[in-house]
């Protein structure tokens, strides 16, 4: 572990499996390539945004997006859990694409989500997608967590939220380097709160310069752009609009 | 203007004839000739040049018959179809039709339909159909996909493909060949004309357009067609500008020699000055005005400006107003400007039959030679402008290889059948193979494009309850409902263009004022706010980026920063680039070069080598702290540019530790930390990179991502528009098509749209074809020079080094430089 001491507002140091430890309102976190979060002194892993059956939910309504992304979603989250072996596995939200997700998940996606279960409490944060929770799956349904010192929910709060641990809004950067431009998802945070992005292998980004993250930090955020086997510190001030 | 062939004295009847003689004409003999493949009911392709009368050569049966048949008691349906690649050229003939059609009284109504057609007419048309319809591709495949297309179309007696020969070797000639085959199934009686201006191999075009059967003999088609050629036409006069002593190395603007072809400008009456890309346009443009003391009016004309300004331009050129045009390939076709007496070609042409084409626009009378200057932007183009105009003189022209249809347009194609009645997939089987490009398609691939528009063809079969198409109980398809099918016809065309940004004046709070014209997203990559560049013909400065707009202000910077722009994005034709080494080769040609082109060849042949036509020149030299390879093979930008990605993979492997490549349209330079002038070249150059380091590369390439991207939106798996929706860029897409790719490449790589994107890449984006004949035809032939310095050959291509920017590949890259600079920030 080759922590690079740095005099910045946010305490940060890359973490073997090009992860990225940091401080976030006194709290340890690492955040993941896979675009998970892990609270190791809790041996909580958290993810965001699943949409799972959103290709299914497109191919309802005419557009056969191919149909493979719940099990690209789920073998990433399985890959995760197998290098990290949590105790407790927190879906922040937004696990299902739409209402009746559930009901088009394949048997085989279906066993897969139970065998997460087994043997380790699995959490479903709800969100805007899938509100009630799962219907036939196991695992217990919260609108809101608190763990370690940290609020974990769906959506995050508006105004400064020292602690939260959120997703909903898929942030991705646009990078600039003298190289050339990049748009990759990315975790969003000023040291006291963190959102995290999108997990599912079909959910878009939404660019962190958008309005709809003006106000929700106390300083210029750092991001944390997800790259090829690791997570990049980049600044603010090289994120550029779409 | 009477030509000598004697017509038949019934051929034409009395009151055409009779027109004719009022205007004091003859009919030509190719003109005659057409009407005779007419009566015959024969297929027919007309060859001819511009200004050969060719459109009312395609028409004059058509109107015979419309103005000889019988009166009728109940309504007629429609007569002759006009296909044109171009509204503007549908809507011109529409005008020019009409007048003979005015002079001799005739009962015909013939009318345009295209996108900017009014709502009410195209009911009307709908409902009461015109004797002959003049359209566009995308307007009849919409049509086709129409309920009542068999009914509408059953009456059809003939359909007028024009300008063939720029749509045949297309997406866009997919999907009219389809239509084509289509058309002769709703209507048997169909007649097909084709036109096109001269071409290399006719037999390409006649195959394309022709009716293929079931019959091996019919396999071919070609003989269902028969070929009419039209005059020669006066050969062009086609001179170079030497610029004598001071023709560049490098570069691509031609500035040295502005004040030449202003000069020039002066003399002629119109000129139409052509460039090959949108920023040389722009560029030429500020340099004439620069030039202009006598304020002559000149005008500029490409892509990227808005609409109303280019129907401007068009319109004050028709009207004589002006007296140059700065144009790009906006112009290459379309319609005709009778003044015109001047083409300029700045920087190089690229390929003989585009600057034929382009020759074509200075005069439109046959009887007298189009003039055409050629302006070499450095030395390289100064022989590859004497080559064009050897093989232009010669008549010798490039032609583009015939086309096998692709899957992606075929998918579209059979939505529109379903859209429009239920089908038969036997009966739609034969349909389609009897279309030119698809002629060989084999019932496995006919079978999985049928598949893919029903349930996306997955191996996975998921979406079986979510059909688009459904079978019937009589075992044919159709369309799942109106819904499905209304999208459809929203989302029809083979034409996929690169997102575009409205370029807007800023106002306060970055809102987008005035619309000024549209760039390609790409474009803004190269600049940042503040920086400022020049766009239709003004410097400006840009403020922002919106979602949507591009916000500007004017700047009066005197120096803007000019984006670095690659040269041509046209490839130098095979044949050219051919003609190109026999030229360097033969010492005795040198004469007809300027001075110091032929020093510049002098220089090469005493310090490195001039290879024969069959041979690559590899050259390796150190230089500063690096060791360079530049091999010559002038087969044009994106073959080099992938032969230049594969060997950087093997020079890799033998450890020689390849820093960087540039490319351009006739050479390619590596350099590296150790020397390369031990390597086995053969070796190195042996043709199994094709193989293996090929595909591994492809399927990481950003081009790959943009390769599927167009499949995908042609074949319908992404819908651009959705009802009532408006649809504002290119880029209201709710999701990303490369996370898609990165799925599908990951679970199923042998999906029908990866099939099709691998081919499109292989061919449009990175020349494989190319690159393979390349590769063969230099095996064993590769000489090798080791020097101790650069030779004179090798400085235009070092000279681009550091002009370009990485492509999108060195993602990783770009991530790591810009941690870096957090770090530095932090630490600093």
């Amino acid at each position: 572990m080759n922590d690079v001491a740095i005099p910045f507002r946010y305490a940060f140091a890359a973490s073997d499996c090009g992860g990225l430890r940091l401080q976030v309102n006194g709290s340890e976190v690492t955040m993941r390539a896979s675009g998970a979060l892990w609270l190791a002194s809790e041996r909580a892993l958290v993810v965001a945004d699943l949409h799972l059956e959103k290709g299914s939910a497109y191919a309802a309504r005419g557009q056969m997006l191919p149909p493979y992304d719940t099990r690209e979603t789920l073998a990433r989250l399985r890959a995760e859990v197998a290098t990290l072996a949590p105790a407790v596995v927190i879906l922040l939200g937004d696990t299902f694409h739409d209402r009746r997700s559930e009901e088009r998940l394949a048997p085989d996606d279906a066993a897969e989500l139970r065998t997460l279960a087994a043997g380790r409490a699995l959490v479903w944060v709800v969100g805007n997608h899938d509100a009630d929770g799962p219907r036939a799956l196991p695992g217990e349904t919260a609108d809101e967590m608190i763990l370690g010192g940290l609020v974990l929910r769906h959506e995050p709060r508006p105004g400064l939220r020292p602690g939260e641990v959120a997703g909903h809004l898929h942030p991705a950067a646009r990078v600039r380097a003298p190289r050339g431009t990049l748009r990759r998802r990315c975790f969003v945070t000023d040291g006291e709160r963190i959102i995290l992005p999108a997990f599912g292998a079909y959910a878009g980004g939404l660019n962190v310069r958008d309005a709809a993250f003006a106000g929700m930090f106390a300083r210029p955020p750092l991001a944390g752009v997800l790259a090829i086997s690791r997570v990049r510190a980049i600044s603010w001030r090289q994120m550029e609009v779409d | 203007m009477a030509d000598a062939a004697g017509p038949p004295a019934d051929l034409l009847p009395p009151k055409f004839q009779a027109w004719f003689d009022g205007r004091g004409w003859s009919p030509r003999a190719h003109q005659l000739d057409m009407v005779a493949k007419g009566r015959a009911g024969r297929d027919a392709l007309l060859i001819a040049p511009t200004g050969g009368g060719k459109t009312l050569a395609g028409f004059l049966p058509s109107l015979i018959e419309i103005a000889e048949r019988p009166p009728a008691n109940t309504p007629r349906g429609l007569h002759t179809l006009y296909i044109s690649p171009l509204k503007a050229l549908a809507v011109d003939v529409e005008r020019n039709l009409n007048a003979p059609i005015l002079e001799m009284g005739l009962p015909i109504v013939a009318e345009s339909r295209t996108g900017d057609t009014g709502v009410a007419r195209r009911q009307r048309q709908r409902v009461k159909p015109p004797d002959i319809l003049l359209t566009t591709p995308e307007q009849l495949a919409l049509l086709c996909a129409w309920e009542g297309a068999r009914a509408y179309f059953e009456d059809l007696r003939c359909v007028i493909l024009d300008e063939i020969h720029t749509l045949h070797a297309s997406k866009r000639g997919d999907l009219l060949a389809l239509d084509l085959a289509r058309l002769q199934q709703l209507a048997p009686n169909m007649r097909r004309v084709g036109l096109s201006a001269t071409v290399d191999d006719p037999e390409v075009i006649k195959a394309w357009m022709a009716r293929h059967g079931e019959r091996a003999a019919d396999r071919q088609g070609t003989a269902s067609v028969d070929l009419v050629r039209g005059p020669p036409g006066a050969e062009p006069v086609v001179d170079l500008l030497l610029s004598e002593g001071r023709v560049p190395w490098a570069g691509h603007t031609a500035q040295h020699a502005m004040a030449e072809v202003y000069e020039t400008i002066k003399r002629a009456r119109i000129a139409l000055v052509f460039v090959n890309t949108r920023f040389q346009a722009e560029f030429a443009f500020q340099e004439l005005w620069r030039l202009n003391e006598d304020a002559l009016p000149i005008a500029l004309h490409h892509g990227s400006l808005a609409a109303e300004q280019r129907r401007k331009v068009e319109a004050a050129m028709a009207r004589g107003e002006l007296r140059a045009v700065v144009c790009t390939s906006t112009l290459d076709l379309g319609i005709d400007w009778g003044d015109v007496d001047l083409v300029i070609q700045l920087a190089s042409p690229k390929g003989a039959s585009r600057m034929v084409q382009r020759i074509g626009r200075a005069n439109h009378r046959l009887d007298e030679p189009s003039r055409a200057l050629f302006v070499p932007a450095n030395r390289f183009e100064m022989l590859e402008c004497q080559a064009a105009r050897e093989a232009i003189a010669e008549n010798r022209l490039d032609g583009d290889p015939p086309r096998i249809g692709a899957l992606d347009v075929l998918a579209q194609h059979v939505m529109g059948c379903a859209c429009s009645e239920p089908f038969d997939m036997l009966a739609l089987y034969e349909e389609v193979r009897s279309a030119g490009p698809y002629r060989d398609l084999s019932w496995e691939d006919f079978e999985a494009v049928v598949d893919f528009v029903s349930t996306g063809g997955y191996a996975l079969k998921t979406y079986d309850r979510f059909r688009r198409i459904v079978r019937l109980p009589d075992g044919r398809w159709r369309v799942r409902d109106q819904n499905v099918a209304q999208r459809h016809r929203l989302n029809v065309g083979a034409i996929v263009s690169p997102a575009m940004l409205a370029v807007r004046m800023a106002m306060r709070g970055n809102r987008g004022g005035r619309k000024i014209g549209e760039v390609e997203e790409g474009m803004l990559e190269m600049l940042d706010p503040g920086d400022t560049f020049v766009f239709a013909g003004q410097v400006w400065e840009l403020v922002a980026v919106t979602n949507l707009d591009v916000l500007v202000r004017p700047a009066n910077h005197k120096d803007p920063k000019m984006p670095s722009w690659g040269g041509s994005k046209f490839a130098l034709s095979t044949y050219l680039a051919k003609r190109v080494r026999q030229l360097m080769f033969d010492e005795t040609h040198w004469a007809v070069l300027p001075g110091d082109v032929r020093e510049w060849l002098e220089m090469q042949k005493d310090r490195s080598l001039i290879v024969r036509e069959d041979e690559m020149l590899l050259e390796t030299f150190p230089r500063g702290k690096r060791n360079f390879m530049v091999v010559y093979p002038f087969e044009g930008r994106l073959a080099h540019t992938t032969l230049a990605m594969l060997l950087t993979r093997r020079l890799e492997r033998l450890g020689v530790g390849p820093l960087g490549f540039v490319c351009n349209d006739y050479a390619m330079a590596i350099w590296a930390l150790k020397p390369m002038d031990g390597l086995d070249f053969d070796e190195l150059f042996a043709e199994d990179m094709l193989g293996d380091d090929l595909e591994a590369w492809l399927q990481e390439s950003f081009m790959m991502k943009r390769a599927f991207k167009g499949c995908a939106i042609i074949a319908g798996l992404i819908e651009r528009r959705f009802p009532g929706e408006q649809q504002k860029t290119g880029r209201q897409i709710t999701f990303s098509t490369d996370l898609i790719y990165d799925v599908l490449r990951k679970h199923e790589p042998d999906h029908l749209l990866l099939r099709c994107a691998r081919a499109d890449a292989a061919t449009g984006l990175i020349d494989v074809a190319r690159l393979g004949d390349m590769l063969a035809r230099i095996r064993g032939r590769i000489r090798h020079a080791a020097l101790d310095r650069l030779s004179p050959f090798s400085v235009p291509i070092l000279l681009e080094i550091g002009k370009e920017r990485s492509p999108g590949d060195a993602a990783e890259m770009i991530l790591a430089e810009a941690e870096a600079e957090l770090i530095a920030e932090a630490i600093a």
